[in-house]
């Protein structure tokens, strides 16, 4: 319990003073986005990790975070709503999306779900370009900064629009962010709701034989996963300002499957780090130039074959999720 | 004698091949009653009809005099109905003490978002499911192997294990498929006493066996199927004198009906 607190307590102090700290001596000021970018796609990775833990192997979060991104953008700036509540908007439009995409295909099991999921990113894709509602091809651009937060007075963000550094506060929004999904996955997954999302991993029959309505809670699993995927994407869309068809393609969903696979899929911080790893990987490879994605996917496949539980698994007791 | 469980002209058709026609027969509470019959007799789909894991042709199976076929099996479960698994079915990379706490989910009182908010009423249950789970274990002596993965064990202890699952359901009738299956003549008395010590809980127990000795030994009555066909019901005395199972059982090489 206390190793388990203070594991915490470092990471707080890792990433919300060290690094800002480390950036602010080295002058490395891009680190800010590229942090930024692991930590929201770590949320939506997150939640590609929560249907692997309901047994079913989820291609297709791009979509999520497509759809997330232009709920929130078209809120913000066809209705003119504070970006925050649209965050929230956004995550439950994905989670009610994913209830009625989910009804159907998460019947499927295996190979046949991947495929069905990988279809859907590219679909979200199609939609955004043929509706009038997200302009096509051109997208949507020049979207507001978020602005602030006050509960009765007391501003609890400011005003992206007039920070010093909004680069920093992206970054600390995002992170936060992070925490907040990470702290709730863990909480869900070692809790009952957990146990039973193992039991239908394990046996869908026995568990429908104990009475789990198995039905409802892929459901449950699968919105809640889609949830994360939408505010990923309309945080990502928001430090950009701006969001095209292909802001998320199906190498995002592919990418976010990878995450998980490489942290581990037994350890709910798995994806968090395969992300870090995959996406920091990515970039160093950049100067080895046309060799970049050889390189890259050898050691993909290298990783999966030699920590076939992920990279997690090194330091750990197997099986249990921690 | 009331009936608890009615299986009421049940037929179950696969294209052309019948699987179970018109079979009826009822089922007293706190009563032990095998299905027995040759191989392809039919035994297995009568019970995942009744546990409504298929759904009958025509037909109904009632508990309580409610009918319960063609539900989903969850919703069967809840009212207490509940099977086990002729295959070794457990959930494998979960220790035994946790598949046994998993399977109270039906005694659950607190909701989803209770559980994930670890309320009272929550942490009541987890109380409440460990102390069940531990007598449940040791009722079925599984004491010794309870922290071990439920995959690394053997044979016996899985089909323990198995009514463990179902016991922790709280069922009002336990339909065990093939309890005896591969076990030795020790292991099998052990499984007897523990199937007889089960409906002594006040459960009443279904199965469906191949192990003439044993189902001669256990059961109060035992129905007969052939082919798809209900050849005779009654008490094993009974059974073990009636020429149409003498005569089914001839023609197969399951021979040992005498004991």
């Amino acid at each position: 319990m206390t190793t388990r607190l203070l594991g915490i307590a470092a990471f707080l102090v890792a990433v919300f003073v060290l690094v800002p700290w480390g950036i602010a001596v080295s002058g490395r000021t891009d680190f800010y986005y590229t942090l930024t970018s692991v930590a929201l796609l770590s949320i939506a990775s997150a939640g590609v990790w929560l249907t692997f833990y309901i047994g079913r192997i989820n291609i297709g979060q791009g979509a999520y975070c497509l759809v997330g991104g232009y709920v929130s953008a078209i809120l913000v700036t066809k209705a003119g709503l504070p970006f925050w509540w649209t965050l929230v908007l956004a995550g439950l439009f994905c989670a009610g999306l994913s209830v009625l995409i989910g009804l159907p295909i998460l019947r499927l099991r295996g190979v046949y779900f991947a495929m069905v999921t990988l279809v859907l990113t590219e679909v979200a894709r199609l939609t955004a370009l043929a509706l009038p509602v997200t302009n096509g091809a051109s997208g949507i651009t020049s979207i507001p900064l978020p602005g602030g937060i006050s509960i009765f007075g007391i501003t609890l963000i400011p005003d992206f629009a007039t920070h010093a550094n909004p680069k920093l506060s992206f970054y600390f929004a995002a992170v936060t962010l992070m925490i907040l999904a990470y702290a709730a996955l863990w909480r869900l997954v070692n809790s009952r709701i957990g146990h039973l999302c193992r039991s239908l991993q394990q046996n869908e029959e026995l568990a429908s034989s104990i009475g789990v309505n198995v039905t409802s809670l892929r459901l449950i699993a699968y919105s809640i996963s889609s949830f994360l995927g939408g505010i990923a994407g309309a945080m990502f869309v928001a430090i950009s300002q701006s969001v095209y068809p292909s802001t998320f393609t199906v190498t995002d969903s592919v990418n976010f499957m990878l995450n998980c696979f490489l942290g581990g899929l037994g350890y709910v911080f798995g994806p968090m780090l395969g992300t870090l790893v995959l996406y920091f990987g990515w970039d160093l490879l950049f100067q080895t130039g046309r060799f970049q994605l050889l390189i890259y996917s050898s050691a993909l496949i290298l990783l999966m074959l030699v920590l076939p539980n992920g990279i997690l698994s090194l330091g750990r007791r197997q099986g249990a999720a921690r | 004698m009331t009936a608890l469980l009615e299986v009421r002209n049940v037929t179950k058709r696969y294209g052309g091949l019948t699987a179970n026609n018109n079979i009826s027969f009822s089922v007293a509470e706190r009563e032990i009653l095998s299905v027995i019959g040759p191989n392809g007799a039919g035994k297995s789909t009568l019970f995942k009809m009744i546990a409504s894991f298929v759904p009958t042709t025509s037909g109904e199976v009632l508990f309580r005099g409610e009918r319960i076929s063609n539900l989903a099996p969850h919703t069967v479960a809840r009212k207490g109905v509940v099977r086990t698994f002729q295959e070794t079915t457990i959930f494998r990379t979960m220790t035994v003490r946790d598949n046994v706490i998993i399977a109270h989910h039906l005694r659950s009182r607190a909701s989803l978002a209770g559980y994930f908010l670890g309320t009272k009423a929550a942490r009541d249950d987890e109380a409440a499911f460990s102390a069940s789970a531990d007598e449940i274990i040791h009722f079925l002596g599984l004491d010794p192997v309870k922290g071990e993965l439920a995959s690394s064990l053997p044979q016996g202890h899985l089909r323990a294990l198995g009514m463990a699952i179902g016991l922790a359901t709280d069922p009002k009738v336990l339909l065990l498929d093939e309890p005896f299956a591969g076990m030795n003549h020790d292991e099998t008395m052990r499984m007897v006493d523990l199937v007889r010590g089960v409906r002594d809980r006040g459960v009443t127990v279904l199965l469906v066996e191949h192990d003439m000795p044993a189902v001669m030994k256990i059961s109060d009555r035992i129905v007969v199927l052939n082919f798809g066909q209900k050849i005779a019901e009654g008490t094993p005395a009974q059974i073990q004198q009636d020429p149409k199972v003498i005569e089914a059982y001839l023609g197969s090489e399951d021979v040992a009906i005498g004991l």
